[in-house]
């Protein structure tokens, strides 16, 4: 789309755009060539020389058994929580779309996880889902030991897949619900005259039309889980234990951070920063085309 | 809806009501939680009917984590990050839809670029920059030759410093630096109607004028959508300003929260760390329910 009328001057216009434009430049291009700079280079932390090593930072990583441990850990915590929030926020729009009584309440309420930071839900739900207090504890006192997200790593995941989900759940909901409420009523209606019942209908026809959405939020979900997630396990678990929910964005934080490998954690982001531009291009290009239905 | 169903209708509404429990619970878990004392919290089951410390517990969690300052810093932090991105990104869209001049289409995909790479994924040479704002332009000066050049005529040595780290401007600028709102702008600006471009110019107005008087009051709108979810958003960022600030006078609400964690072998004291929790998210939780109808349709428009 382009404007008929426009105006000519060029210095204006670029000075509108100027100051966007630095900002993106200084804390955006620079750190991101950065990143490809050190990754190919071996940096001494906070300052010194850099010496060219080419792949050898990259070859490091992918002989590291931690390494490949973090990628499937995030890819488990990513698919995981990604299909819990996105079937439960479906189930719920779904429901409400059928605007039974109550339907505006739950149009709200189902929102507000969405709001939550999400340290502050992490550390909720570190109480709710605690060994000793709180709540799931009950199961303890009924088999001693069952459930300990401190010491067991696959309860500790979760944990933090529960109170990724949660949150999720909300901004799915939003997405699902208006391209729901966008669905033309006189379709619904019309197969309604048909004589097919609502599971039918939601099947046949909102389901179908729901899938440029459902893609669209695969990708988000799964990118989002690369990036939100921090917060939740840096409160829940700290990457513990021993590794259990470190996910790839921890261990870039770790070791860049703590471990001062900023090469390998240069390296690290560059992998990082493919997989979400993969994942970007998929939507773009893949599923804009494949998926469509107007 | 169109026919009786009543018993799928009841099975939806079972449905419907556990998505509510499940949504609620540990809001209400939380509140209840930030009422009992150290004893009652550490009950198992605790108990579901609130305590009475609620108030002891809040002023608790709010001298432990410094809450006041916090909290203001938190107000300043998301306030100016969401107003930067609105006129920032108002600016930049301008500039492409209302001007052509050569370039233009690969500024846009500059911008559009970012929307690829969230800041976490970047985080450590984005902290690298934050320590030194000026260094990619010393850089540049350095590989161009200028540096060289100045040094030779004039006999000074450039050094461009200008850190970031433990300020506001450092705690801001980068999450300022996205192209989120830009996006959301140009869809804006393109159903704008060309007659009032059309008519402005003929009155004789220019560029700036058209901006400030028409289009600015016409998007407002658009203003205060983008500005609830920026401010959301600011809000509950963590790692960014948990790196930043390392100096106390500069923290946010959200990174205390990990000063509430009830440490393993103190006091479980998690009435506290509940009360804490509590008043951390209540700001953003209040601003999206008050500005629903601005929130979804601001998070709707810019992601798509």
């Amino acid at each position: 789309m382009e404007k008929r009328a426009t105006f000519s001057s060029t210095t204006i216009g670029l000075l509108f755009a100027a100051p966007m434009l630095v900002l993106i430049f200084v804390f955006f291009y620079w750190p991101s060539g950065q990143a490809l700079y050190w990754a190919f280079t071996l940096e001494q932390p906070w300052g010194g020389g850099n010496t060219w090593v080419g792949l050898q930072n990259f070859r490091q990583l992918l002989m590291d058994p931690y390494y490949w441990g973090a990628i499937s850990r995030s890819m488990v915590f990513g698919l995981g929580a990604t299909s819990i929030a996105m079937g439960v926020a479906l189930l719920l729009a779904l429901f409400t779309d059928r605007e039974m009584r109550g339907h505006k309440a739950y149009r709200s309420i189902f929102i507000w996880p969405y709001a939550i930071a999400a340290p502050a839900l992490g550390l909720a739900f570190r109480f709710i889902l605690a060994p000793e207090a709180g709540f799931l504890s009950l199961i303890n006192q009924i088999w001693p030991g069952l459930w300990n997200p401190a010491l067991d790593g696959t309860d500790a995941m979760i944990a933090v897949i529960v109170a990724f989900s949660w949150k999720y759940i909300g901004y799915n909901f939003i997405f699902f619900l208006s391209a729901l409420q966008s669905i033309p009523r006189s379709l619904i209606e019309a197969a309604a005259m048909d004589g097919s019942g609502p599971m039918r209908r939601m099947w046949d026809i909102q389901l179908p039309l729901l899938t440029p959405t459902l893609f669209f939020l695969l990708v988000i979900n799964i990118t989002e889980s690369f990036q939100d997630s921090f917060g939740i396990v840096d409160i829940m678990t700290q990457g513990g234990p021993a590794r259990a929910t470190e996910l790839m964005v921890y261990k870039i934080y770790f070791d860049g951070f703590k471990g001062l490998d900023y090469s390998g954690a240069a390296a690290q982001s560059i992998i990082l920063m493919g997989l979400v531009v993969l994942l970007t291009i998929v939507q773009f290009r893949f599923v804009e085309r494949r998926v469509h239905y107007k | 809806m169109v026919e009786r169903t009543p018993i799928f209708n009841a099975i939806c509404q079972i449905v419907l009501f556990i998505g509510l429990l499940t949504v609620l619970l540990p809001f209400v878990i939380v509140i209840v939680a930030a009422t009992h004392d150290i004893r009652a919290v550490n009950t198992v089951p605790m108990s579901m009917v609130p305590g009475s410390e609620l108030f002891t517990n809040l002023h608790e969690a709010w001298v432990r984590a410094d809450l006041g300052r916090k909290l203001l810093n938190s107000f300043l932090f998301a306030g100016t990050v969401a107003a930067g991105k609105v006129l920032l990104s108002s600016m930049a869209a301008f500039a492409i839809v209302y001007f052509r001049f050569p370039g233009r289409m690969l500024m846009f995909w500059l911008i559009f670029i970012t929307l690829m790479l969230p800041l976490e994924v970047r985080i450590v040479p984005t902290y690298a920059v934050a320590a030194n704002a000026l260094a990619p332009f010393q850089a540049i000066l350095n590989i161009t030759g200028i540096t060289w050049l100045i040094q030779t005529v004039s006999g000074l040595q450039v050094k461009l410093e200008w850190g970031l780290l433990n300020s506001y401007t450092g705690l801001i600028l980068p999450l300022v630096a996205t192209a989120t709102g830009t996006f959301l702008y140009r869809q804006f600006y393109l159903t704008v109607p060309d007659e009032l471009a059309e008519a402005a110019k003929m009155d004789g107005s220019g560029p700036v004028r058209f901006f400030v008087d028409i289009l600015f009051p016409l998007s407002k709108p658009n203003m205060i959508a983008l500005f609830t979810i920026m401010f959301v958003w600011s809000w509950n960022q963590y790692l960014w300003p948990m790196l930043i600030t390392t100096d106390p006078n500069f923290g946010i609400a959200v990174t205390q929260l990990k000063h509430l964690i009830p440490s393993e072998f103190g006091l479980p004291d998690w009435n506290v760390a509940m009360a804490g929790t509590l008043i951390i998210m209540a700001p953003p939780l209040i601003v999206v329910i008050l500005m629903q109808r601005w929130f979804v349709r601001g998070l709707i428009s810019t992601e798509k």
